[in-house]
């Protein structure tokens, strides 16, 4: 995955001291902390079942934090990821259910063949990106602040999740959906992880080498200036948008498969796992300079953090707050990049 | 005698009871530095905008190479060879250069990738480079984010864009205000740069002592009226302050 990492933003190529300042520095921190736990306890932190754990834990909040890198790129934010992606587990889970012809309190698994599973995932999707829709069109034409559109487009998702469900969780999937995504694996690597792995090159690819990217890049930068280029902004912040959503859609798929159940109450804070994960990565808060490939390193950070608080018999709390630490420092050290970048 | 590349007659152009030009003329012949000048409230920027298609004059012609033109957007400006340089540069500081200048015009990858939009970065870089060795434009690095450059290299990027893009004319609006010395000077050499290569270039400035070092022509605003038009080499600082303050040229009897 390193080839997604080109010569974008800030971190293409500075004086070594800053692009490790800029990036590197993160990626130095997860491989530190692998090796500490993996030196502490090699037996339970390195064992292939546990690395695989870390990878699906991991897998779902990569598919939603590439999204988040593309809206930050953007000088964006998006806080509704999470509640899209209830909606989408939600809408996508009935529509399976109606399909299959078993009712709504159906418990357990429904015998729904591929086809059904085909349209779920789908609808997920397609529901993800019109909420991307929505929150893009507001932003670009309506010119509301994105903390506010998506903040309000959060509680809307959520409320309508919660309208369709009446509050209840959907507990039945399809069971090949569960058994072949949720729990099953591609030539030994687990399905959700494959998922995963494939959208970050994907997008990742698409961020860093096309036109498109570049241009997401640029509206983050300076969005007059890409205007003024001729780059239709409005057209390209809906994009960014869109693709956070349909990416949420594409992780409500995979927490179905997983939980093999909706998870309404379960994404709260979401939103936040990605936007750290994404700035943990070095792509900056205000726009202009990231990569994909940081957003990978930064979503693991915590991952491993929790895991290896657990393996050494750390109450799990402290991973809060050492988060919560992580986090600030990595906004601070892209402040001081910046103006150590401005002072020359 | 050569014909002027652009002509703008009878501009005129009012905000509500306030009349920023009342019938200006102005004109720029191939391959010159012109500078307009004026004080503040002159109508310069107005001018400048409806030069460069941001804004629409109330009455008045401009005619590009001959031919009669309206600019419904800057975008149509810059496809009729008319680029503008602002003061606040409009480049996008997290890129590099190369990206910069091709920003919007982006080169894409031969064949299908290229249909996908790959771009082809290699080739974007090869041929920023050319236009900076043509242009005499020196960066340290053409992978640096343009933010990590001085203001005086910020602002050639940002002249060697518009240079590449706009085949006619490029407009300099206070391109050194913000400036040292030094920076100042190859801002200035850069627009004697960009004129020897055929392009007109439009300046617009507050510092006299510049504009009759770097222009070839000066032409004066005076509330919205053009109330001069001089060759630099036969002006002096005091024939321009006095056009701008007073709109005459010869000293009054």
């Amino acid at each position: 995955m390193s080839g997604v990492q080109s010569g974008n933003g800030a971190a293409a190529a500075e004086s070594p001291f800053l692009r490790l300042l800029a990036s590197g520095w993160i990626f130095v921190l997860l491989l530190g902390l692998v090796a500490i736990f993996a030196g502490l306890r090699p037996v339970q932190f390195a064992s292939v079942y546990n690395l695989q754990q870390l990878a699906i834990n991991a897998a779902i909040f990569l598919v939603l934090a590439v999204g988040q890198t593309y809206v930050i790129a953007a000088a964006g934010i998006d806080l509704s990821c999470g509640a899209v992606l209830v909606f989408s587990s939600v809408v996508s889970a009935q529509v399976m259910l109606a399909l299959a012809g078993a009712s709504g309190t159906t418990f357990g698994t429904t015998d729904a063949g591929w086809p059904v599973i085909l349209i779920g995932t789908l609808v997920a999707i397609a529901s993800g990106a019109l909420w991307g829709v929505f929150n893009g069109a507001l932003i670009a034409w309506a010119k509301i602040p994105a903390l506010i559109v998506t903040l309000g487009s959060m509680g809307m998702a959520l409320g309508f999740a919660q309208i369709a469900s009446g509050g209840i969780d959907v507990r039945a999937m399809p069971e090949k959906l569960v058994d072949a995504v949720g729990a099953g694996a591609i030539s030994g690597i687990p399905t959700l992880v494959v998922i995963a792995a494939v959208t970050a090159v994907l997008f990742g690819v698409i961020l860093h080498l096309t036109g498109f990217g570049l241009h997401v890049f640029a509206v983050g930068s300076n969005a007059e200036a890409a205007r003024r280029s001729g780059i239709n902004i409005r057209r390209n912040l809906i994009a960014v948008y869109a693709i956070s959503g349909a990416l949420s859609g594409l992780a409500a798929v995979m927490a179905n498969a997983r939980f093999s159940t909706t998870t309404i109450n379960g994404h709260t804070l979401d939103n936040m796992t990605a936007i750290s994960a994404v700035v943990l990565g070095g792509t900056s808060l205000f726009g202009g300079a990231g990569s994909v490939f940081g957003t990978v390193i930064g979503v693991f950070i915590p991952i491993v953090l929790l895991n290896g608080f657990v393996i050494l018999g750390i109450p799990p709390f402290w991973q809060t707050v050492a988060m919560g630490a992580v986090l600030i420092l990595a906004v601070w050290i892209d402040q001081l990049k910046r103006r150590l970048r401005k002072s020359r | 005698m050569t014909e002027p590349l652009l002509i703008a007659r009878g501009i005129r152009r009012s905000f509500g009871h306030v009349q920023a030009l009342r019938g200006a003329h102005f004109r720029v012949m191939p391959a010159e530095i012109v500078a307009l000048i004026g004080d503040n409230g002159a109508g310069k920027s107005t001018l400048v905008k409806i030069l460069s298609g941001a804004d629409r004059p109330d009455e008045g012609e401009v005619t590009l190479a001959g031919q009669r033109v309206r600019f419904g957007s800057p975008q149509e400006a810059q496809e009729a060879g008319i680029a503008t340089v602002y003061q606040d540069l409009a480049l996008a500081p997290d890129l590099p250069p190369a990206e910069n200048l091709f920003l919007g015009r982006e080169i894409k990858q031969p064949g299908l990738l290229g249909r996908l939009g790959f771009l082809d970065r290699k080739a974007m870089r090869a041929q920023a480079k050319e236009q900076f060795a043509t242009l005499g434009v020196h960066l340290k690095s053409d992978r640096v984010a343009i933010d990590t450059l001085s203001g005086g290299q910020r602002q050639s990027v940002a002249i060697a864009r518009a240079a590449m893009w706009a085949k006619k004319i490029v407009i300099l609006d206070e391109p050194t205000a913000a400036l040292g010395v030094v920076q100042t000077q190859r801002v200035l050499d850069l627009a004697r740069r960009v004129r020897d290569h055929g392009i007109s270039v439009v300046l617009i400035s507050h510092n006299m002592p510049q504009v009759l070092e770097v222009a070839d022509r000066i032409q004066v605003l005076r509330l919205g009226e053009t109330v001069a038009d001089l060759r630099a080499s036969e002006a002096s600082v005091d024939d321009l302050v006095r056009a701008m303050t007073s709109g005459r040229t010869e000293e009054a009897a």
